[in-house]
Order: C-alpha cells, then sequence, then structure tokens
C-alpha cells in the first residue's frame, strides 16, 4: 500500500486581486518574480528540498499559464512513478458540482486525492509568498510537540501586528488565543498561511465543516479545532518571508534582490529555487549599455541602460532606452530612447519609442486607488503603447493601445485604461 | 525520421592544447551557455530522428555529465532515446575505439538491431544549425550512395585541419584529401554524412575485416570511385571548434548581431542542460561592453568584448578584455585579464595579470575549493 508520511497541498487557485492587471490573465501564483521566477517556484521548490515528493496544486482562477507552467513537474523533480505533483482543478461530481468556494473548501473537495497516499501529516501552503523553508524542520517539531495542527509564524514589528492574523501562545508555543487583525494586539506573531495538519484530524475537520460556506483554513477550521481541544502549536520562523500580495510588496521584494547582498540570497548553492527555464541563451550587453544594481535574466538583449532594476528572460531595451528602479518581465520590448520610471512591465509588453512611464506629480488613481498606489507605473500582459506616449505616476494600462486612446499622446497620473475586451 | 543518429563525440586532440585535459572537445563550453555537443544534440531532435548514439572515449566524465538525462534535448522516448557508448570489453574485443570507422563497427549491434533505413552521422564539435531532413532528401533526390555535408571556407588559413573535397557541377565528390600540407582546393567536409543504414553496416564489416578503422581514410577515400558520394552544401554559419583559435573565434563570433539572431531567436532552438541558475546579477561599479554574460554571474567590474559563461565572480575593479571565462571561475579584485581563455572553475587572485600575446592565452589556476 502506498504511505508518504507527508504530503503538501499548495493553494494556486486566488487571483490575488491585489496585483491589478498583472493577474487579470494570470492567477497569482504564476506571476513572474525575479527575473526567472514564477511566485509558486519558491512553495514548490521549498517542498522538493524538503523532501516532499506529493503536491497537490489547487488552481482555479486562469489557470493555463499555471498549468503550462508546472507541466508534470519535471523542473522540480516532482515527475514521479508514485507521487510527484498533481494539478487539482474543480471537477463536476454527481451530487453537486461547485466551484472552490474556500480555502479548506478546495482541500475537503480532493480528500480522495490526499486519501489515496494514506498520509500521516498533510501541509497546507498557499502559492504566493516568497521564501525558502524546510517543512521538514516544521514536521519534527509538529511531531516533537506530539502536535495536532502547527502554525508557521513569525515575528512582526508590533505596530504592523494589527494587519495579521496574530497567534498568542503560552510558553510551550502551544496557542492559546487567535486574533485576526486586533486593534491591541497581545503578540506579535503573525500566523503565515502554512500549516501541518496531523492527517486525522484535518480529515475529520473537513468532513464536520463540509456544508460551511466558503469554508476557510483561518475563519473555519482553525477555530474548530482551537474549540474542540486540539493541541495547536506555533512554529515560530525567523527567515525571510515575504507576502507579495500588492502592488508595492511585490515591487519591494523584487528590489530587495538587487542589494549588494539581498537578505534574501538566490546565490547559494544550498536550497535552490527551480523554476521551467524558456529561455537558455546568455544575455547580451551592447557596447553602448550600461548596467547598474541589476538582475538581468537569460537571453535579454540590454543597448540602453539599466539602473535598479529586475530585467526577466528575452526582453529587449533599445539603444538610448533607460529603465530606473522598475522590473521587466519575459519577452517584453522596450523602444528607442524610451525612459521608464518606477513601473512593474508584464510578459510580452511591447512598449514604442521616445515613450516617458512614470512622469509628473503623484495622483490618486480615478478608479482604483487601493490597488494603484506607492507611485508605480503597472503595465499589463500583451499590452502596446505606441511611440510618443507620457505615461504619470499611480496608473494602469492593459490591451493594445494607440495613439487615439490618450489625451495629446499622455494618461496622466492616476490614469487607468484598460481597453475593451480587458478587465 | 527514417533516420538514426550517430554523434561522434570520442575525440581529443593537440591543438585544443590544455583546454581538453579535463574533457572531450564535445563537453567545451560554447556562447556562454551551451556545449559543443547540444548543436549536433538539438538539430537531431529538431529534425525529429528519436533514437541517438554518442559515440565517445576520451575523458567522458564531464560529457557524461552532461548527457546524465536525455530530456533536455526531447529524448527519452519510449520509441527511440539518447545512448552513450563508451568502448567496454566484450567476448570478441578489448580494445579501445581505434577510430572513427571502429568506434561505430564496435556498436554494430545499435545499426543492426535498428530498423530505419537510413543513418544521420554527425560530429560533437561543430556550431551549427541544420535540419538533417534537407540532406537525406538531397541524399535520395541524388541516389547516392553517401551524402557529406560541405562548407566552402572564406578563410583558408587552417584548412590542413580538414578534410577535403573537389566535387563536380552535379554535387558527386571527386576528390578527398584528409588533412593536406598543400591544397588549392577550398571546400572541406563538416564531418556530417548520411548513408543507408545496410551500406554502412557492409562497408563497416569490410573494413574491420581488412583491420581499416578511420571512415575518412579507410572508407570515404577508398571507395570515393566506387560509391557514389555527393556533397550537401551548406551556405549557413559552420564552425568547428576544434583548435584553441577556432574555439576562441567561435566563441567570439556570437557577438555578433547576426549569428546571435541565427542561433538564440530563431526557430528551432538549440536546447542544453538546464542548470537552475539564478538571473546574472550587476553591482555598483559593473561595467559590460559588447560581452555576453551567462546565468548565475555576479558583476562588480569592467568586461569589454568577452563572453562570460555561467556562475561567473567578477571582483571590484577587476578588468576583463577580449576574453573567454568558463564555467564557475573567480575572478578577484583589481585582476586584469586580456586575450584569454580562463579554465572553468579557476580562482584568479587578486590584483593578477594576465594577458594572451601571441592568441589567446590559456589560463588555468585550480582552486583547492574543489578537490
Amino acid at each position: 500500500m502506498i504511505k508518504k508520511e507527508m504530503i503538501a497541498m499548495l493553494l494556486a487557485g486566488g487571483q490575488g486581486s491585489r496585483l491589478g492587471v498583472l493577474t487579470s490573465k494570470v492567477a497569482k501564483p504564476a506571476v513572474a518574480f525575479g527575473g526567472k521566477y514564477r511566485i509558486i517556484d519558491f512553495p514548490l521548490s521549498n517542498c522538493i528540498n524538503s523532501g516532499i515528493d506529493t503536491v497537490g496544486v489547487l488552481t482555479q482562477y486562469q489557470p493555463l499559464r499555471l498549468n503550462t507552467h508546472i507541466g508534470i513537474g519535471i523542473p522540480w523533480d516532482l515527475d514521479r512513478n508514485v507521487g510527484g505533483v498533481t494539478v487539482l482543478p474543480p471537477y463536476e461530481k454527481s451530487t453537486n458540482s461547485e466551484w472552490y468556494t474556500g480555502t479548506a473548501n478546495a482541500i475537503y473537495q480532493n480528500l480522495d486525492y490526499m486519501e489515496q497516499f494514506n498520509p500521516e501529516y498533510v501541509l497546507i501552503l498557499s502559492g504566493d509568498h516568497i521564501y525558502k523553508m524546510d517543512y521538514k524542520i516544521m514536521l519534527d517539531y509538529h511531531k516533537a510537540n506530539n502536535a495536532d495542527v502547527t502554525i508557521a509564524a513569525m515575528p512582526v514589528p508590533i505596530e504592523e501586528a494589527s494587519r495579521f492574523g496574530i497567534v498568542v501562545t503560552d510558553g510551550d508555543n502551544k496557542i492559546t488565543e487567535f486574533e485576526e487583525k486586533p486593534a491591541n494586539p497581545k503578540s506579535n506573531l503573525a500566523s503565515m498561511g502554512i500549516y501541518i495538519f496531523s492527517w486525522k484530524i484535518l480529515k475529520d475537520a473537513l468532513i464536520k465543516l463540509k456544508d460551511q460556506q466558503e469554508c476557510d483554513f483561518g475563519k473555519h477550521i482553525i477555530p474548530y479545532c482551537f474549540n474542540s481541544n486540539k493541541r495547536i502549536f506555533a512554529y515560530e520562523y525567523n527567515g525571510y518571508w515575504k507576502d507579495v500580495g500588492t502592488l508595492s510588496s511585490y515591487w519591494e521584494a523584487n528590489m530587495e534582490l538587487i542589494d549588494i547582498i539581498p537578505i534574501f540570497n538566490l546565490y547559494e548553492e544550498f536550497w535552490k529555487i527551480y523554476t521551467s527555464n524558456d529561455a537558455i541563451p546568455p544575455q547580451y550587453i551592447a557596447s553602448d549599455a550600461y548596467i547598474e544594481k541589476s538582475i538581468i535574466g537569460d537571453g535579454t538583449e540590454v543597448y540602453g541602460k539599466v539602473f535598479n532594476s529586475v530585467i526577466g528572460s528575452g526582453v529587449v531595451i533599445e539603444e538610448g532606452a533607460e529603465v530606473h528602479d522598475s522590473i521587466i518581465m519575459n519577452n517584453t520590448k522596450i523602444g528607442k530612447n524610451t525612459i521608464i520610471n518606477k513601473s512593474i512591465i508584464a510578459e510580452d509588453v511591447t512598449i514604442g519609442d521616445n515613450v516617458e512611464l512614470g512622469v509628473g506629480e503623484e495622483a490618486e488613481n480615478i478608479k482604483l486607488p487601493k490597488i494603484y498606489n506607492s507611485g508605480l507605473v503597472t503595465i499589463g500582459e500583451c499590452t502596446v503603447i505606441p511611440d510618443n506616449i507620457k505615461v504619470g505616476k499611480n496608473s494602469a494600462i492593459s490591451g493594445v493601445t494607440t495613439a487615439s486612446d490618450y489625451t495629446d499622446n499622455q494618461l496622466a497620473s492616476g490614469g487607468f485604461l484598460i481597453k475593451a475586451g480587458e478587465e | 525520421m527514417k533516420a538514426i543518429g550517430i554523434i561522434l563525440a570520442g575525440g581529443n586532440n593537440r591543438m585544443m592544447r590544455e583546454l581538453t585535459n579535463k574533457r572531450a572537445i564535445a563537453a567545451m563550453p560554447i556562447a556562454g551557455s551551451y556545449r559543443g555537443i547540444d548543436f549536433a544534440l538539438s538539430n537531431m531532435s529538431n529534425s525529429r530522428i528519436q533514437k541517438v548514439a554518442v559515440i565517445t572515449q576520451y575523458n567522458a566524465r564531464s560529457l557524461n555529465s552532461h548527457l546524465s538525462s536525455s530530456k533536455w534535448w526531447d529524448f527519452g522516448r519510449k520509441q527511440g532515446g539518447l545512448y552513450v557508448f563508451t568502448p567496454t570489453i566484450t567476448a570478441e574485443s578489448s580494445n579501445w575505439y581505434r577510430g572513427t570507422a571502429d568506434s561505430i563497427y564496435q556498436n554494430i549491434h545499435f545499426l543492426k538491431s535498428s530498423h530505419e533505413p537510413y543513418v544521420v552521422i554527425a560530429s560533437g564539435d561543430g556550431v551549427y544549425k541544420m535540419d538533417y531532413n534537407k540532406i537525406l532528401e538531397y541524399h535520395i533526390e541524388k541516389k547516392a550512395d553517401i551524402t557529406m555535408v560541405v562548407k566552402k571556407l572564406t578563410d583558408r588559413s587552417d584548412i590542413n585541419r580538414y578534410g577535403v573535397v573537389a566535387m563536380t557541377d552535379e554535387g558527386r565528390i571527386t576528390e578527398i584529401e584528409e588533412k593536406p600540407l598543400e591544397t588549392n582546393l577550398s571546400t572541406v567536409s563538416t564531418g556530417i554524412y548520411v548513408i543507408r543504414r545496410r551500406l554502412l553496416i557492409e562497408l563497416l564489416e569490410k573494413a574491420a575485416e581488412e583491420d581499416r578503422h578511420e571512415f575518412v581514410r579507410d572508407i570515404l577515400v577508398r571507395y570515393k570511385n566506387i560509391k557514389k558520394i555527393y556533397g550537401y552544401k551548406l551556405d549557413t554559419y559552420w564552425s568547428n571548434i576544434s583548435t584553441v583559435d577556432a574555439y576562441y573565434k567561435t566563441n567570439m563570433d556570437f557577438l555578433n548581431k547576426d549569428v546571435r539572431d541565427y542561433f538564440f531567436k530563431q526557430y528551432p532552438d538549440v536546447y542544453s542542460k538546464v542548470e537552475d541558475l539564478p538571473p546574472a546579477k550587476y553591482n555598483f561599479g559593473a561595467n559590460v561592453k559588447n560581452s555576453l554574460v551567462s546565468s548565475g554571474s555576479i558583476v562588480n567590474g569592467t568586461v569589454e568584448n568577452s563572453v562570460l559563461f555561467k556562475k561567473i565572480y567578477v571582483g571590484n575593479n577587476a578588468v576583463i578584455k577580449n576574453s573567454i571565462i568558463l564555467n564557475n571561475a573567480y575572478i578577484g579584485d583589481n585582476a586584469y585579464i586580456e586575450n584569454c581563455i580562463v579554465e572553468s572553475n579557476s580562482t584568479i587572485k587578486a590584483n593578477a595579470r594576465y594577458v594572451g600575446e601571441a592568441g589567446p592565452q590559456i589560463v588555468i589556476e585550480d582552486s583547492p575549493l574543489y578537490y
């Protein structure tokens, strides 16, 4: 009989609407990160590096890019005879058919998947965090405590604690209280959304709460376990961990990679991050190019100047162009003499000649000020921006735009230009 | 595809000097991210040849580790696959491969047990892109016994390292000279052949009976009047890397946009083993001009007209000019390197100075870290 000590269930179905146009066509875990990776590479690489070779990836929102990226799991060595990676979309059933309505509901709908591996423990992960973690150590901790549930938690500055789900622990790290975004937090240990469950406990809770609307781990499963006096422990994690759920946190996490010695170091031999490589060729840096404090992906050609930026694979930055403080994803083309300031530009974008992004004074975004802020210009994938356009701050553009979409060749700060058929 | 593939990757020669002390020529790193054999292997795969044998003998460790999985070139299928043949002791023979023909002859079971009617033979030291189906079509159209791919050299300075041919207007090869001391011909064999499988078996068995072991000298040259040997003219980029100068020049060719676009951007791709390295990183003080830089590298100094392979560290104020830095080398602060080929895993100490005076100098500074 197949027996896997611990299997992982990776929640990758969310849209990540706070990333705006970056996730209009792809799920958040499939968004590019750090020049050549996608966000989901981090939990997947953590799994294989921790010796977990069975991973179910739950998908729902825009799964095409994610499915293509994961394939049969070859880049992560997750192509296995037994186990390996399995993509788990919602499916039609004889009695009822529903989408995944919540994190725990998604796991509940895949009880059969988990059951076939006969696991002792199930690790619940989310596909939108950047970190390196050895889940094996967390499992050892879970076992040593004879725990039913272990929640990874990290200390955050106490003044920021009210933004997180906070756990309060006793001297043995046993959790005594939960506080969701408390006004006056009693502790600074924030839940990271990473859980180890003893399989029997998880299965029981999922079945008991199967009729719960939008059944969620944080809101329903953990409180249920807590109220039925299960042993719940906090596993304190002190390494680098970043939720890249907003445009500004996504931008910051990328920018942290270009520090002289980054806190989150991708250049260590130990604990490699694996990804599906689209490009193999080296990058070419031309005679008139200049690059400072940046990372650049494979196959990219730089004829212009790049400062403080993260550039993906297969990008072309033409002569006279200047890129400052920006993230440019795979296969995007930046035209001649174009100036890019503090922008996030998604994949397969074409930006014409003499364009300027990120000009002028900041102004609040006219449509979605909560999403487009921090002075960033955000360009969705496959967007085309014609020559001679100027774009202000806190703005977003998506779709194939032409000069007639702009007033006086300009999109003012706070502008929002989404072409028909796009969202 | 109606053919199987054989890649001759056994070789070493003195003209590569110290560069082949630790690897076969076919395992030489090329153009930042590739190795010699990737070009022949990718061409086979892109021509939909599904079954390929790589025959290797000299210092195969590096080549074997590159070929440890066949998945990167899309081999490893139920139908076909990638086979690596090194010499083995059998009941019949305990010889090393004594020549190119002998190396195939010793693996003749591979030919006999296949059912595809044709064989494409290529070498592991050519840098080129080619759809072998085109030569096969030509071969059939000409009703040839053997078709060899030939290339007219514009620079004849090192012609005496090649097999040189003369051919008629129809393409029939009339003369073959192997590595002539003096010749006025300028068309050379690229070491790529198409031949019917049964004919190859017959010719190899005959040669073995007579104790002859070289494919060119003992088969092509001797049969050129008896068998119909045709030349297929290649008019796209082709380079053989098997001398230090040619190796250096081939790498530098990739700084040329046309060559780069042809190999890196035009379909189909050249494949190589994936090494999971992070993107290249440029810190303050980096000043890179007209150079190729590969993944995993960290640049703090000046790099001009050079090719940096994977995982190169360039220290503060270090200067690299007109040089090739092979995988995983460490260039210390203030080092100065010009006209050099720095061997992989080398550690160049701070303030060191290496300048190749007459042609590229090979620099090998083994690091205690790796031994």
